[in-house]
């Protein structure tokens, strides 16, 4: 790699430079990556901490495989993820429900969608976000164009092997180790003397109200009847 | 058909007892689908391309494989490929020449579409006046779509790119269609030995939830979400979407490198690699600079061979580093364009050292010979040529 931490916060321009192309390689088991460059999971956790903390409107974006109870995993994972935000001041939520365009536009305060991520992350001024749940294909290209278009700090929570392209990438991340990442970020919290009463993130104003942990099949409008598990069921694992 | 047993693929790519086999080409192709645990396969079996997809359409019978069918014709068969691992199958196919230009325009689609399926290719000439010899330019179509290409020297190479394809292919970091070509007639109708894992072994299932996109056949969430493709409605798009989709699917390309090199043992192969000279091959012609390399050792002369074994990703660090100190590069190929030669001297910072050729092409054998005179001329020695009437 010919740059030192070369996955900085953008704007970078027109069109972004992957990291892959820079040389930044994906890290192995137990190790994390920051700014491009392979480090302990403790010192990429501390970072990503600090930014969370500390740049304006931080927001959670969970994507499908949190958002959908598709298995205990995914749920057990989507409590996590509440965990974390809890512990975040003035943290949002904002989810990436799917991956299809939006017609006829994107309503930016209800969801951000991976063919225009920048609408989302620009009209809410957020400069700091958790990727958490996303589909690796669909991560990379937002994280990519966040990166071109945006200031913002970009963290992803990989269940696989990582994004080359976020600022902060933890890898093999499931609800044990967004737990873990609550600690670190609480313990950082404590450190930085920010005092914070733990509370979920208020409902996003865009969206039907609804309970965090009960969600009804009616609010999967077209796709209810396609849904598992419904309310009151426990689905184990799925097929 | 004896029971399989499911074993990790590093045991079963790298650590299991081998037997030698005496076997074609086309038998090393179905023998690596045999321990793949392939769900489908599809093929158009044109005549004449190889006997590949007919052994494979025998595994079906026997029970290896779970389906197994005809398409109408090469496009058809390529779609369908792309449907089936779509929908969470192991698939794999074979094709040839004017066939695989006919399934070109799905083929180049699946790496954008994230298709994780194994295509063997044994290379055959394309252009008219038609022939059924190899002549291996047709590799040159596939070099620009994102598909990962091996390009195999041997029987050998044909058994173990294949089953490392499935493998490399379906890395959730990859994610990316995988091609074995190799040389038709030369590799797939001649014999050669292959050292060959027990054929009661058999790859892991594929997980089509351990993936960088959502499965699209299912009807429930998370998989349904994808069926509306979002990258042809550029109305409602950014423009941007296009372009970072093109640097993922390369991006994911250049992860394969780490892969590759855990299971196929790297990109190039490298034989004296202090030699001033070096001749840099991939597939048939790399067994023909072999054979040159060795002649010109036994003649004293400092001569190395790099093998190329992945075209796609291109090894350009090594090639960089291999040939630092190289006075002459001489590139045979079994093709008129020359594709491997433009590849390394757009590899190195020095491409004038760069000799094009020798080539063959229509289907003509690469004679040791040919390789041997730019050898000679890469040390200045002078060799009479005899005419034999």
């Amino acid at each position: 790699m010919a740059e030192k931490n070369p996955i900085q916060p953008g704007p970078e321009g027109y069109i972004p430079n992957p990291a892959s192309f820079q040389g930044c390689d994906l890290p192995p088991s137990g190790k994390a990556l920051l700014y491009g460059e392979i480090v302990d999971e403790e010192t990429a956790m501390r970072e990503a901490a600090k930014a969370l903390l500390t740049r304006k409107n931080p927001t959670i974006f969970p994507g499908p495989l949190v958002l959908w109870g598709w298995n205990a995993d995914a749920m057990e994972k989507a409590k996590a993820v509440l965990e974390l935000a809890m512990e975040i001041p003035n943290c949002r939520i904002i989810p990436m429900p799917d991956y299809r365009p939006k017609y006829p536009k994107i309503n930016p305060e209800a969801e951000i969608n991976p063919g225009h991520p920048n609408l989302t992350i620009l009209h809410n001024r957020i400069e700091v976000c958790i990727f958490v749940g996303v589909h690796c294909h669909y991560a990379n290209l937002s994280l990519r164009m966040i990166r071109a278009g945006t200031n913002c700090y970009t963290i992803a929570l990989c269940a696989e092997m990582g994004h080359e392209d976020a600022m902060v990438s933890l890898r093999d991340v499931h609800a044990d180790e967004i737990r873990r990442f609550r600690d670190v970020l609480v313990e950082v919290r404590k450190e930085m003397g920010i005092e914070w009463e733990p509370k979920l993130p208020p409902e996003n104003p865009s969206l039907p109200k609804e309970e965090w942990v009960k969600v009804s099949p009616i609010d999967f409008g077209e796709y209810a009847y396609l849904l598992i598990p419904r309310r009151g069921e426990i689905v184990e694992e799925s097929e | 058909m004896p029971e399989q047993r499911v074993v990790e693929p590093e045991y079963l790519i790298l650590e299991a007892p081998r037997e030698r086999k005496f076997i074609t080409g086309s038998q090393a192709f179905a023998e690596a689908v045999k321990r793949a645990n392939v769900d489908i396969a599809i093929a158009y079996p044109i005549t004449p391309q190889s006997e590949t997809m007919h052994l494979v359409g025998d595994l079906y019978a026997q029970g290896y494989i779970k389906d197994y069918y005809r398409a109408e014709e090469e496009y058809g068969a390529m779609s369908a490929i792309a449907g089936a691992v779509r929908g969470g199958a192991r698939a794999f196919t074979a094709t040839s020449g004017p066939g695989l230009l006919r399934g070109l325009e799905a083929i180049v689609s699946w790496p954008g579409h994230r298709i994780p399926a194994v295509l063997g290719i044994m290379t055959r000439v394309v252009n008219a006046p038609l022939s059924i010899q190899p002549d291996n330019v047709e590799i040159a179509y596939l070099l620009n779509s994102g598909l990962i290409v091996f390009h195999a020297e041997n029987q050998q190479d044909v058994f173990d790119f294949t089953l490392a394809g499935f493998v490399i292919s379906e890395k959730v970091d990859v994610y990316l269609p995988v091609v074995v070509a190799t040389e038709g007639f030369f590799v797939t109708h001649a014999k050669g030995y292959v050292d060959l894992p027990p054929e009661d072994m058999k790859l892991p299932p594929r997980d089509p939830y351990k993936a960088p996109v959502p499965p699209t056949d299912c009807e429930i969430p998370p998989a349904r979400i994808q069926r509306d493709a979002p990258v042809q409605k550029s109305n409602f798009m950014s423009y941007l979407i296009h372009a970072v989709w093109q640097q993922e699917i390369w991006s994911a390309n250049r992860r394969a490198v780490k892969w590759i090199k855990h299971y196929l043992g790297g990109l190039i192969e490298v034989v004296n690699p202090d030699a001033e000279v070096f001749i840099v091959a991939s597939g048939c012609a790399a067994a023909q600079g072999r054979e040159a390399q060795r002649y010109a050792t036994m003649e004293g002369l400092n001569v190395g061979l790099v093998k190329i074994k992945s075209l796609r990703p291109f090894p350009t660090n090594e090639l960089r580093e291999v040939l630092k100190n190289a006075k002459t590069v001489i590139v045979p190929e079994h093709n008129i364009v020359g594709w491997l030669a433009k590849e390394v001297k757009a590899a190195i910072p020095n491409s004038g050292i760069v000799v094009d050729g020798p080539r063959v092409y229509g289907g003509m054998t690469l004679p040791v010979e040919l390789i041997m005179d730019e050898i000679y001329k890469a040390f200045g020695i002078k060799k009479e040529r005899k005419t034999v009437v």
